[in-house]
């Protein structure tokens, strides 16, 4: 770290901050000393903390957006620690037995293999299993073919130009309050880079990234395919993930150059509050991409966990024929209040877009659906199709939609369907006067009722996907 | 197989059966018969277990166990199927999916093995056949789409699949022509044996012409008035319900 940064650093310790930069935790608060010992204690070039203070500085500006359909008490950012290093290994749980049996059971109900449920709950890796060997092979893989895998942080150091070219070109540091934050104090997450021409050998899953056996609070993930490539990139994990900090600001970022794909795949289950309502993770997510001539991008999700999600996986489309695709299958059980949907920003000629959002609200759960379909005078010949489907289950809970049209081109075209359905007494009862139980019958409509979803998913996914769904409703009917 | 001793129940708050003694035994055909609200419907509903309705005395014994202290999910495996009048529409879930599913629980509440999916797709289509139904309906939708008649066959489908020990049929004819009447009818008689006994419901003695009965009861405000055998039947035929009821107390 050079001298300039330290002396910088230490200055600021002197007005009576934090005691030294060893420091694996900060105390709560922020403010640029904070950003700043972040950005040093990652090493990172200049250009980037000066990029993080133009979003604190842009920050603080801004005001918080109370427009979404969901409700919860003020967020006091000053209350939140903003950089806590990985767990060393004598802290961790030793082996599974250690490991809270509630989790354990959900990890089982899910299925998840022995050696993954202790990576998840974050048992001591050398107690694991030999990551090494894991890491190795496909690490050799994606080098053979060119491609990039890695985190953000040894990005920064091992290829910033290519950082530098593509951040914030999606999500600029201003596009929103969260998006501000999380430029300013983001902590690690991917970045992919797969060279012209070039199909990426393998689906990319953060489960690999073994430096991160812990998911980020504000994590930010930079995909670039260049020309004539594919990607398939998988986010997430059935398993429900814990996390002391309650709000999770995520960015993601995908570049789709000429002719090339991206699709990104999400499963998230993040801890959802009890029965009651109380705890449970808040999910603000900024994800777009941008799709250059004849590029194509997909985004999967399946949505089960957080207290309160926002998010709008969005696609700019603006090359000729390009396409974006939106997926989504959400659930809101118990108190969970999940506004999401997407946004389809067609610019060039002939684009084309997919949305197919499947809500679920069961409970007290509350579920919306908030999409944007703009047609800008430049989209000759563009055309959306959207269907957005709401499954109630039970009477306490709500679905509701939110489609905005917007259209400045007289030959684009844009279709849009929807419907709201209940599980109905009646199809339960015949599924149990089959001997059908009332919680498999539920796993079976709903699943019914995702279908074109899941279908969508990598398959290992999909698979989850659904037993997912049937444990997140257990307890949800009657 | 079946005893039922002075059943009372209400639905919405209002008394339907009042004081229901039936007796069934293995390898019998009772045929209810009764004007509308008599409770000829609710019967087959609190026997296989519906939400909304509340049994407020009585006793009912089912295969020797107490059916009204069993979930009706439970009634369903110990054998007991109900041909719903108005069978509801689950779409979505493929009738392969849902008939495999019930199929898998019940084979393995009977301690049977559970059939493979290519064994299993073989034997759906060998009752399609026999229920006159297109192969291709196994992958629509429970019921989605269905005509009234191919709802009625696709229970039958299940029925046969299903193998329970009692089957009730609830005013399975109603909605049916001819032709229809009689493949339903002669599905039911291939699975009449010893061991097996149906209840039908019905308004009409049409269906009996082709289902001979062993006994034949009428109903008349919520309780059995008259039993008898087949010529029962023709006797409502000839002189309608109103006969009965002013012998009801």
């Amino acid at each position: 770290m050079s001298e300039q940064i330290d002396d910088l650093i230490k200055s600021h310790y002197a007005a009576g901050f934090v005691t030294d930069i060893e420091s694996d935790t900060l105390p709560p608060g922020l403010n640029e000393d904070v950003i700043r010992f972040i950005s040093a204690k990652k090493n990172e070039p200049e250009w980037m903390l000066e990029w993080r203070l133009k979003a604190y500085r842009a920050w603080l500006e801004m005001v918080e957006p109370h427009w979404a359909h969901v409700s919860y008490p003020d967020i006091d950012f000053n209350a939140m620690s903003y950089f806590s290093a990985p767990k060393r290994d004598e802290d961790r749980p030793q082996s599974l037995d250690e490991v809270d049996p509630k989790l354990r059971e959900t990890y089982d109900k899910l299925g998840i293999p022995l050696h993954e449920q202790e990576m998840l709950a974050g048992v001591a890796v050398d107690a694991v299993f030999d990551s090494v060997s894991v890491g190795t092979t496909f690490r050799k893989k994606l080098y053979e073919a060119g491609v990039i895998f890695c985190s953000i942080s040894e990005a920064l150091q091992d290829h910033p130009e290519l950082v530098r070219q593509h951040l914030g070109t999606v999500v600029p540091q201003k596009d929103n309050y969260y998006a501000a934050l999380n430029s300013a104090v983001f902590s690690d997450g991917s970045f992919v880079y797969i060279p012209k021409g070039v199909k990426c050998p393998m689906e990319l899953s953060t489960y690999f990234r073994i430096n991160e056996a812990k998911t980020g609070q504000f994590e930010r993930t930079l995909i670039v395919a260049d020309e004539g490539s594919e990607v398939s990139y998988l986010e997430g994990c059935t398993a429900p993930m814990r996390d002391e900090n309650q709000l999770h600001a995520a960015v993601v970022e995908l570049v789709a150059l000429d002719n090339a794909k991206i699709k990104y795949s999400t499963v998230q289950n993040w801890y959802p509050g009890d029965e009651e309502g109380k705890g449970g993770i808040y999910n603000f997510v900024t994800k777009r991409g941008v799709a250059h001539t004849n590029a194509h991008i997909s985004w999967t999700q399946v949505e089960t966990g957080s207290a309160i999600t926002m998010k709008y996986p969005s696609c700019v489309l603006k090359g000729d024929n390009s396409i974006g695709e939106f997926y989504s299958v959400a659930l809101s059980s118990n108190f969970q209040q999940a506004d999401t949907g997407t946004k389809m920003i067609h610019l060039g000629k002939n684009t084309r877009s997919t949305i197919i959002s499947k809500g679920i609200a069961a409970g007290h759960g509350s579920n919306t659906y908030r999409g944007l379909v703009r047609m800008n005078p430049g989209a000759t010949g563009a055309r959306n199709y959207t269907r957005c489907d709401s499954l109630l289950i039970g009477d306490q809970c709500g679905a509701h939609t939110f489609p905005y049209i917007e259209s400045k081109n007289p030959t684009a075209i844009i279709e849009h369907e929807a419907s709201t359905s209940k599980v109905s007494d009646e199809q339960l009862f015949l599924c149990r006067q089959r001997g059908i139980g009332e919680e498999k019958a539920v796993s079976m409509i709903v699943n019914g009722f995702c279908k074109e979803v899941f279908r969508e998913l990598p398959m290992e996914f999909a698979v989850e996907a659904g037993k997912l769904l049937e444990v997140s409703l257990e307890g949800a009917v009657g | 197989m079946l005893s039922i001793k002075n059943l009372h129940a209400t639905v919405e708050g209002k008394e339907i059966l009042r004081g229901l003694d039936l007796d069934i035994g293995a390898g019998e055909v009772h045929a209810i018969m009764g004007p509308n609200g008599s409770g000829k419907s609710t019967l087959g509903h609190v026997l296989t277990g519906r939400q909304g309705y509340e049994v407020t005395a009585g006793e009912v014994t089912f295969m020797g166990q107490d059916l009204l202290a069993l979930a009706p999910e439970e009634r369903a495996l110990t054998g007991l199927f109900l041909a719903f009048q108005y069978p509801v529409e689950i779409p979505g879930v493929s009738n392969m999916e849902f008939l495999k599913t019930a199929v898998d629980g019940m084979r393995k509440h009977r301690g049977l093995e559970v059939l493979d999916s290519v064994s299993f797709m073989k034997q759906a289509r060998e009752v399609c056949k026999r229920v006159d139904l297109d192969q291709n309906f196994l992958k629509r939708g429970v019921n989605e789409g269905f005509s009234g008649g191919e709802k009625k066959r696709n229970e039958l489908m299940q029925m046969m699949l299903l193998e329970p020990h009692l089957g009730i049929l609830d005013e399975t004819d109603s909605g049916l022509d001819i032709d229809a009447l009689q493949l339903v009818a002669s599905g039911i008689n291939s699975m009449r044996d010893s061991k097996r006994s149906f209840i039908l419901i019905t308004h009409y003695q049409r269906l009996l012409d082709f289902i001979e009965p062993d006994h034949v009861h009428v109903l008349g405000a919520g309780r059995i008035v008259r039993s008898g055998d087949k010529s029962l039947a023709l006797e409502l035929e000839d002189k309608g319900y109103g006969w009965l009821e002013s012998e009801a107390v």
